[in-house]
Order: C-alpha cells, then structure tokens, then sequence
C-alpha cells in the first residue's frame, strides 16, 4: 500500500511540466556550481602543491557542493512538501484516502517515500558529477559517502517537518511559506547563537549535517535525524486521525 | 469483497455530529439491505452529507461510546475496524475526489488497487467498469481535460470499481446535463440489483425514479422513512392544471362536482384542486368539448419536495403529543 502511495506520488510529480523544468533548472546550478569550485580548485593547485599536507579535491570541490546543495533543500523541499496534504485536501481528493481501507500510517508514509524517491533522483546529479574527477584523480571515497549519507538524512529530516506543516492547512502556499520559515529560522538561530554549546545549534538540522559534511560520522547526528524525522511523520498521523476528529 | 455478502450490508445507530456548537447530524439510524437503493432526501444543509461522511469513515461520530453509536458495513464495525470495513465500501464524495493530472486508466487503477484489489483482477475490473459508465473512448485522457459529466462518471466508476458490497454516492447528478441524468439514474438502478446503493439528493424526482426507499432529513435529523412508492401516496396532491383557450367565468369551474378549490394561474390556465376519493378530470374533458372551451392541455399535479415536507412536518407534529407522552 504504502509503495502504491509512492508511485502515485511520483507518477503525479512527473505529470507536472514544473516538476522537469524545476529538475532541468536544479541540473544547471549544479552542473555551474560543481564548475566553479573546480576551477578555483585548479587555480590553486601548484601552490596547494607545496603544502606539506594539502587538501585533496574532495574537500575542496566535493564538501562545498555538499554544503550548498544543503543549503538549496532549504528552498526547494518546501516547494515540494506543501502539496503532499494540503492540496489533496483543497481538492477533496483527501477523501479518496481517508475513505480507501488504509491507515493514517499507509498514507503519512506513502507521501513520505514518494517525495524521499523523488529528491533522491533529483540530487542523484552531484555524486555523479564528483564521480567524473575518478577519471583523473583518486577521491576520498570516504568523505562522499559520509556527505551522501548525511544529505540524505537532511532530505528525510526536511521532508518530514515540511510533510507536517502541509497537514495542517489547506493552502499549499501557507504550507510552503510556513515550512521554508521554520526551516529558515532553525538555520539563522543556529548560525546566529554565539555560545558554543546553545541549544539552537542542537536542534538544528544543517548544524547535525555539518558533522557529515566535514567527514565525520557521529551516531548522536544521525539519531538526530531519525528522531526528527519520526517525530515529525507521526505528528502528521495524529493530524490525519484529527481531521476525522474535528472534520 | 467476499462473495458472500449478508443481507443487512450496512447499518449505523445513534450517529450525532457537532461542528463546533453547531449540531449537523442528531441521533441518525439506518440500515441497509442487499440489493436495495436508498435515497437520502433534504434540503442543502439538512446534513446529508456530514452523514455520508461518517458512514465512509471520513468523519468520526461525536460522543460515539455515550450515544451507543455504531456503524456496521456487511457486520464490520467501522468504529473499531476500519480498514477491514473500509473494504466494503466505494465514495464519491460531493467533489468528486479526481487527481487531475492523471489519465483516466491510470487513476482508476490507482483507486481500484487503494482498495486492495489484486493486480491480475485490475485489468479485467478497468474494462467492465468503463463500459458500465459509458468512459470507453476516454481511458487514455487526462482527467483534468475532461468535461464536468465525464468528470463526475470518473467519480462513480472509481466508487464501483471494486465492487463493493455498499457504494455511497453524495448528489451523484449534480451538475450533469438531461441526457447524462438519466444515464447516470440507469446506470445506479442496475448497480442496485448487486449492490446496496446510499444516495444523497435534493431532488424528489431523483428518489421517485431511482430509490426503493427513501429517508427524508431535515435540520440534521430523519423526520421520515418509506418506501418511495408509499412515499408517492402519501403526499400526492390530488390535482391537476388544466389549460382552456376559451375559459368559462371561473364560478362554472369551481360548480363542477368534486372540484374542492379552482385557483387561476393566467387567462387562460387554472389549477384545479380536488378531494383525492373523485377525480373529476372526464367531467373537465366532456364538459370542454360540449361548450368549446378549447381544452389544450391537462397535466396531473406533481407533488414537489416543499410539499412533501409540508406533508410530513404537519403529520410529525399531530403525532407530537402521543409521541411526548410514550417517552
């Protein structure tokens, strides 16, 4: 059930002519970005050269394009997120589910994968990039799979959150403004809290991929992120059942 | 989905339903049998369709352990086990629930397959339920490009598709042209021989032409329930209208015997009212035909939904007193 959810999902985002367009544009900023950094990367390289330890051109091209590809999915898992719920309820097509032999789980869950699929192929493009350097160059194989490991775990965290904030309106524009604002607040608080161990910066999800980013895999991070993520998918259950509850 | 299907399919007692303070549905009971087209009959806002909501599951019904409420899908507790009753049942809702981007066979398979159908009956269960509602030369559309009657016919073939033993339609003509009225009507009265059919409406004609009985609601409580041909006797109005090119002084009209009361509509039509034991519609005809009155046209008095609920409420609130002391 859950994986027919999904495919409807995905099946549904595709049919959209923006979702190609928004895949095509993402592409091209990253294909630019990847670019970039491995230019400066080149220009720099004979005096790197000279340091007795230098930076490899995985932590001077890859870790970047992680970081900003993070930074994107601020913007762009919003835009994704507020028509799971919120629009199928604007279109009444909620009643379709809510009256179909499934559990609120099946459905929270179903939208969940299918929207995880979706971005996982629409990011699919920077690891593939990065792997073009193996043919001239060894990458620290290490570093790229903490980093995908790490995004991924962001993507699932930021799904989630954005998934909960659609269920609680019907207007997919207020659920994009609300989850791009929560998200974009748990980042500027971060960033902004100067104390070294605030509680902004444990509660914030790019704060716990910064771990991954720099190559570092803390189990603390990614129970974090599990935790996050869960918490979020079954507040959104709870919102199904009270949809039942208050109409 | 089981092959045997009981003879009560559906049954719900004492469903209550506020919206805030506001009551929508008050202490509302109904059962269902197999075979059998029930029509839910109100005004817009009477609760009809708060009431359809609860018995797909949609809404949950309010004090559900004070009131002793329960909802019973072919002897499921919907209550307490949802998916499995959920089962048994296909919506459509009041919107009909389309996802707009999809093409009709997609969407259908989708919906058949929510309903847990297996993949191998998908295919043969797509077939026969476009030919059922007529969505034969459209199965490769996208849903969103279609006209509003194509649209709605989506709508009922996603509620059929799985044979459910109880289909709940919410104003399944809404909206529809004359033509695609009746090809819905028909197409409800075949589903009715297999499966029990619930359907919400405001209008009297729909319940007269396709339900075998009819509940009547009004302010969210159901103030009346029949067959719909008991219903018919019950509030028929004994009358008729009756055009004449060259009308008599209307004192000769109202002398006729068993004429109780002529009332004239323009010049030339009057409506004529009389006691429902004598019908003195020949005495009209032979009269006009003696004196020239030019008859061009005689039609029988349709009963409409104001009249029956004038009907109805007059009745309920004769019995009033009797009723108050038994409690």
């Amino acid at each position: 059930m859950i994986r027919l959810l999904a495919g409807r999902e995905l099946r549904s985002l595709f049919a959209m002519p923006s979702t190609w367009f928004i895949l095509a544009v993402l592409q091209f900023i990253f294909a630019w970005f990847f670019l970039a950094r491995l230019e400066a990367f080149l220009e720099v390289q004979p005096q790197l050269a000279q340091l007795a330890n230098p930076p490899g051109v995985t932590t001077t091209v890859a870790a970047p394009m992680f970081n900003t590809v993070g930074l994107l999915l601020m913007m762009l898992v919003p835009m994704f997120t507020m028509r799971l719920i919120a629009e199928e309820r604007r279109n009444q097509t909620l009643t379709l589910l809510l009256s179909a032999p499934l559990s609120g789980r099946h459905i929270v869950l179903g939208k969940f994968f299918g929207l995880l699929i979706f971005l996982v192929v629409l990011m699919t493009g920077v690891p593939l990039m990065l792997y073009t350097l193996t043919l001239g160059t060894d990458l620290d194989h290490g570093l790229l799979l903490s980093n995908i490991l790490g995004l991924l775990l962001l993507t699932a965290s930021y799904i989630a959150l954005g998934l909960y904030i659609s269920a609680l309106t019907t207007q997919p524009i207020i659920a994009a403004i609300g989850a791009f604002a929560v998200l974009m607040g748990l980042w500027l608080a971060d960033i902004g809290a100067a104390a070294e161990n605030s509680p902004w910066h444990f509660i914030s999800p790019l704060n716990h991929f910064q771990n991954f980013n720099n190559g570092l895999l803390d189990s603390s991070d990614a129970a974090f992120f599990i935790l996050f993520t869960t918490v979020f998918l079954l507040l959104t259950m709870q919102r199904l059942h009270n949809n039942r509850l208050y109409g | 989905m089981s092959n045997i299907i009981p003879e009560i399919t559906l049954s719900a007692r004492n469903l209550t339903r506020r919206f805030g303070n506001r009551p929508a549905v008050h202490n509302v009971s109904l059962e269902l049998k197999r075979g059998e087209v029930l029509g839910l009959l109100g005004h817009n806002g009477a609760g009809k369709t708060t009431t359809l909501q609860m018995l797909t599951g949609c809404l949950l019904p309010n004090d559900a352990e004070q009131n002793q409420s329960s909802i019973d899908i072919c002897g499921i507790n919907l209550l307490h086990h949802p998916v499995r009753a959920k089962a048994n049942l296909g919506y459509l809702p009041e919107t009909p629930p389309l996802y707009r981007e999809l093409s009709v066979n997609d969407y259908l398979t989708f919906a058949a397959r929510l309903r847990g159908m297996a993949g191998a009956a998908v295919a043969e269960a797509l077939v026969q339920t476009r030919q059922h509602c007529g969505l034969e030369t459209v199965g490769k559309k996208i849903i969103g490009t279609l006209s509003k009657g194509y649209q709605q016919r989506v709508g009922i073939a996603q509620a059929i598709i799985h044979r459910p033993a109880v289909i709940v339609l919410d104003e399944p003509t809404v909206g529809l042209d004359p033509t695609q009225i009746r090809g819905i009507r028909s197409l409800i009265r075949e589903l009715g021989n297999t499966h029990s059919v619930i359907l919400s409406t405001h209008l009297l004609s729909e319940v007269e032409s396709v339900c075998d009985r009819v509940e009547i609601m009004q302010h969210g409580k159901l103030i009346y329930g029949d067959t719909s041909v008991h219903m018919k006797q019950h509030v028929s109005v004994s009358g008729f209208i009756i055009g004449l090119r060259n009308p008599p002084p209307l004192s000769v009209l109202e002398g006729i015997v068993g004429v109780s009361h002529v009332e004239p509509l323009s010049t030339t039509q009057f409506r004529v009212l009389h006691a429902s034991s004598s019908d003195p519609k020949s005495e009209f005809i032979t009269l006009a035909a003696q004196q020239g009155w030019q008859l061009e046209q005689l039609t029988p008095l349709q009963a409409t939904l104001e009249d029956v609920f004038a009907t109805i409420t007059d009745s309920s609130e004769e019995k009033k007193p009797s009723s108050g002391a038994s409690s």
